[in-house]
């Protein structure tokens, strides 16, 4: 029989493990996005040795589960005893921070390679006309190619960011008690699974739901009608 | 064919066994005095967890091994049935036997209060009680109040996690399976653990990383912590609890029960009668 009382009471415990999903998930796109600007330079590199040794990264991270990546960060690091007495081992140690590295890295191979696919994408009109105007590489990345990629990768990074809330339940492996691991808890307690991870998956679509809304906004910000970003950039450009 | 598909064929036509047998049993007398326990199922199909070695794990060829198996294996054959024996993760196992997915559940399992507002336990299998481990010389004192600065890594399915939590435990780090929990603490991210105590001298102490480590505080049992460990089964199946309880008699009286568990610890598992 399915009591929804017990759903509903789970609630209030879920919803402490959900605020540290989404500190998980925010910690988690940070990392991601700061590394994946590097990673997208480097695959578009006219320089073959360094876009191939970032593919191989893309490569490694997207072909592998993301719960190996976690339990090799986590289980594996602690195998070594010299690793255990590195200047690493203060980080590693704490399940906190090996879930943010393993999943930060997985995010950028994701978001890198959205990103350098933007980048390629942006028209190269604009490029030449950046150039014309004697904008150097900097600023021509800075106002010209960035803002359009950004526009141009946004709809497939919006999909890469309710991927990394709903990859944070992974760190239930690790001892961490998120969303899912609260949820296991909880089941342990109350024997209870249908009712329990019911109310985990409500949850969780609360927080998708959220999060895609917020998204859309900003979309339709973006594309808003009139505002051309290299037109808009430019004249920037040239004022400054 | 995978072991689940196998289990599920077995059970089919151990089912159509079940069938047959009820009708002969309907027509003719019941010829009493036999080994095999008349009333009982003939098939029954048996859950445990699989990652809890030596009770009972997945072999280097990927077969359950272990003393749970071979107790199952025994007490079926005194109960004269077929016992497929499938592997279940533990944090879903008392849901599924609720489920019927399976008819029992072999796996240590320790008859604690709040389990049994689940499911009906037979007569105890064996005895256990549950110890801290610590780095040597770390800890001396293992109450809440001593251990306050300490993590202390636990299953998460496990009854010794809520007797941490009603004894006024802080800082408890919790896992799936009580490997990881030893790995953890080899590893230092914990400071203590606390498990079945005979898991921790067969296992654990017996790993070499093992040898800083050493156990702290008496043994802790009863209350929260379980009456001794038995077989799980749904809740109002008499007639499969009645036909263990005759079985767990029957091996113990045997000595099959000793011979079994001999092969695993050095110590008797029951001493008392039932």
């Amino acid at each position: 029989m399915l009591d929804l009382r017990i759903s509903v009471e789970s609630l209030p415990k879920l919803a402490k493990g959900a605020t540290l999903t989404l500190e998980l998930a925010a910690l988690v796109l940070v990392t991601a996005a700061i590394l994946s600007i590097p990673v997208a330079f480097a695959l578009n590199a006219r320089r073959s040795w360094v876009s191939r040794a970032a593919e191989a990264y893309v490569m490694l991270f997207r072909g592998t589960p993301a719960m190996i990546q976690i339990f090799l960060v986590y289980y594996g690091t602690s195998q070594f005893a010299w690793f255990r007495e590195s200047v690493f081992w203060p980080i590693f140690r704490e399940p906190y921070w090996c879930a943010v590295v393993a999943l930060g890295l997985n995010g950028a191979a994701y978001t890198g390679n959205i990103l350098a696919g933007a980048i390629r994408a942006v028209p190269q009109g604009t490029i030449e006309a950046g150039r014309a105007l004697g904008l150097d590489w900097f600023k021509l990345q800075r106002f010209i190619v960035i803002p359009q990629a950004v526009r141009i990768g946004f709809p497939a990074y919006t999909n890469e960011v309710i991927q990394t809330v709903k990859a944070t339940s992974l760190a239930s492996t690790i001892t961490l008690i998120e969303l899912t691991g609260s949820a296991q808890m909880l089941v342990n307690d109350t024997y209870a699974p249908y009712e329990v991870f019911l109310a985990a998956a409500a949850m969780y679509l609360a927080i998708t739901f959220v999060l895609a809304v917020l998204f859309r906004h900003i979309e339709n910000h973006l594309y808003r009608a009139g505002r051309d970003p290299a037109a808009q950039n430019l004249k920037t450009a040239v004022e400054a | 064919m995978t072991p689940q598909k196998k289990a599920r064929s077995i059970w089919q036509r151990g089912r159509s066994a079940i069938l047959v047998a009820a009708a002969l049993a309907f027509c003719s007398l019941a010829p009493t005095g036999a080994t095999a326990q008349q009333s009982c199922p003939k098939t029954i199909k048996v859950a445990t967890e699989g990652a809890f070695p030596p009770w009972n794990y997945v072999d280097a060829n990927g077969k359950l091994a272990g003393w749970d198996i071979e107790i199952t294996a025994a007490l079926c054959k005194a109960i004269g049935a077929d016992c497929p024996i499938a592997a279940q993760a533990w944090d879903g196992i008392i849901p599924g036997l609720q489920a019927g997915k399976f008819d029992a559940i072999i796996a240590q399992m320790s008859m604690t209060p709040k389990r049994m507002e689940q499911v009906d336990f037979t007569i105890k299998y064996k005895e256990s009680s549950s110890r801290f481990v610590a780095k040597k010389g770390a800890v001396t004192n293992v109450t809440p109040a001593a251990l306050k600065s300490k993590t202390i890594g636990v299953q998460r399915g496990a009854a010794q996690r809520t007797w941490l939590e009603e004894q006024g435990y802080s800082n408890i780090r919790h896992y799936e399976t009580t490997q990881a929990v030893e790995l953890d603490l080899i590893a230092g991210r914990i400071d203590l653990l606390i498990q079945n105590t005979a898991t921790s001298s067969l296992v654990f102490f017996k790993r070499p990383e093992s040898k800083d480590f050493e156990f702290v505080g008496p043994e802790f049992k009863g209350g929260t912590l379980g009456a001794g460990q038995a077989i799980a089964i749904r809740k109002g199946d008499n007639t499969l609890r009645e036909c263990f309880n005759t079985a767990i008699r029957a091996i113990r009286k045997s000595g099959e029960y000793d011979a079994i568990s001999a092969k695993y610890v050095p110590f008797k598992l029951l001493t008392e009668d039932q």
